[in-house]
């Protein structure tokens, strides 16, 4: 029997998923889709949060979710209400969403047709943050009523995340919810992260978030056209 | 826990290198798992037997080597490791905005084959 040896090999794990994820984010950048996911625990108000959204934007733009979760429809079923374009990914006992399955989803879409795709993860604060999925923005959701150390407990997602947003705030007096904790506890773990405090339900706060989103939609328009004139230019 | 799917894809990988190296079996893998990858040490190694069933790496051994999480703290211009117990402060100067150096590591690193 020949004698063991010692092969290098230096790959990232996930090379699999990131160079799906890569081939998604130029897919996503030709079509002109702005590409946004969201990242919770169970429970933080994902859903009720992407609903408005989706209900806002419509009014000016074409906008589309995939949503994640085990097993049930019932948060595409309630997205719909917003009459967005809307597909429910069940992963069965995945606890998070991959690069591949969010191609799978989309096939059948003219991607063309879209400003805007929301991407909706399995409810978790561990195994996403591994995942690339495409997107432009990755937004980490917690709630008033989950305790203000939530990132502290919790700081790859938080720091990997773009933005935070703190959900429910209409329910912040009764959870005794000290926001100012809760905002140098995101600062640790993610200097300088952009935050919105916000309720969905009450519709507080949810003017801002729009505000900034289409902003940064209209900026990754403005440097994609750009870019595409200088491209032709040479 | 999304260690078994973790396992799985190192099984990919290393199937991989195994066929362009010309070898049958794997003995040995060497991983690069940092603290700030997500993945837990203990989880991925009780995962291992059940990925690797069935295939050229049945029985493997995984070594790991934890990777802490380094930052680079951009006002005392030095490389620092943190506890992670305090957050991303400069476990020095307190600083809020180190950028990361160390610590997302997901690697296979190497493989001993026959």
């Amino acid at each position: 029997m020949s004698e063991p040896r010692l092969v290098e090999v230096r790959q990232n794990i996930l090379k699999h998923n990131d160079v799906l994820a890569r081939r998604l984010r130029r897919t996503f950048r030709r079509a002109g889709v702005f590409v946004v996911s969201l990242v919770s625990s169970p429970g933080s108000g994902k859903t009720e949060f992407l609903e408005t959204t989706l209900t806002i934007l419509k009014e000016k733009y074409r906008v589309a979710a995939l949503v994640g979760d085990l097993a049930t429809g019932n948060d595409a079923d309630r997205l719909a209400r917003s009459e967005a374009l809307v597909r429910q990914i069940t992963t069965g006992t995945v606890c998070h969403l991959e690069a591949a399955m969010i191609e799978n989803a989309l096939q059948d879409w003219d991607l063309e047709k879209l400003d805007f795709l929301f991407v909706e993860n399995v409810g978790n604060l561990v195994c996403p943050a591994s995942y690339d999925l495409g997107e432009n923005l990755r937004v980490v959701l917690m709630s008033t009523t989950e305790g203000e150390d939530k990132p502290l407990k919790y700081p790859t997602i938080f720091n990997t995340s773009d933005v935070a947003i703190i959900t429910k705030m209409d329910l912040a007096e009764v959870a005794e919810f000290d926001a100012a904790t809760a905002g140098s506890s995101i600062a640790e773990v993610h200097p300088g992260m952009k935050v919105f405090k916000l309720s969905a339900k009450k519709n507080l706060g949810m003017d801002e978030w729009i505000d900034w989103l289409t902003g940064e939609f209209a900026d990754s328009r403005e440097s994609e056209s750009a870019k595409s004139a200088f491209s032709s230019r040479s | 826990m999304h260690e078994l799917s973790i396992a799985l894809s190192i099984v990919d990988i290393a199937l991989e290198s195994l066929n362009e190296n010309g070898g049958e079996k794997v003995e040995t893998l060497y991983l690069k798992l940092g603290k700030l990858s997500g993945v837990i040490k203990e989880s991925l190694v009780f995962s291992w037997e059940m990925a690797s069933a069935d295939t050229p790496l049945e029985g493997s051994r995984l070594v790991i080597e934890e990777v802490p999480v380094v930052v680079n703290c951009t006002i005392c211009k030095v490389e620092r490791e943190l506890n992670l117990l305090n957050g991303f402060n400069c476990p020095v100067c307190q600083n809020l905005a180190p950028t990361i150096v160390n610590g997302r590591e997901l690697e296979l690193t190497a493989l001993e084959i026959i």
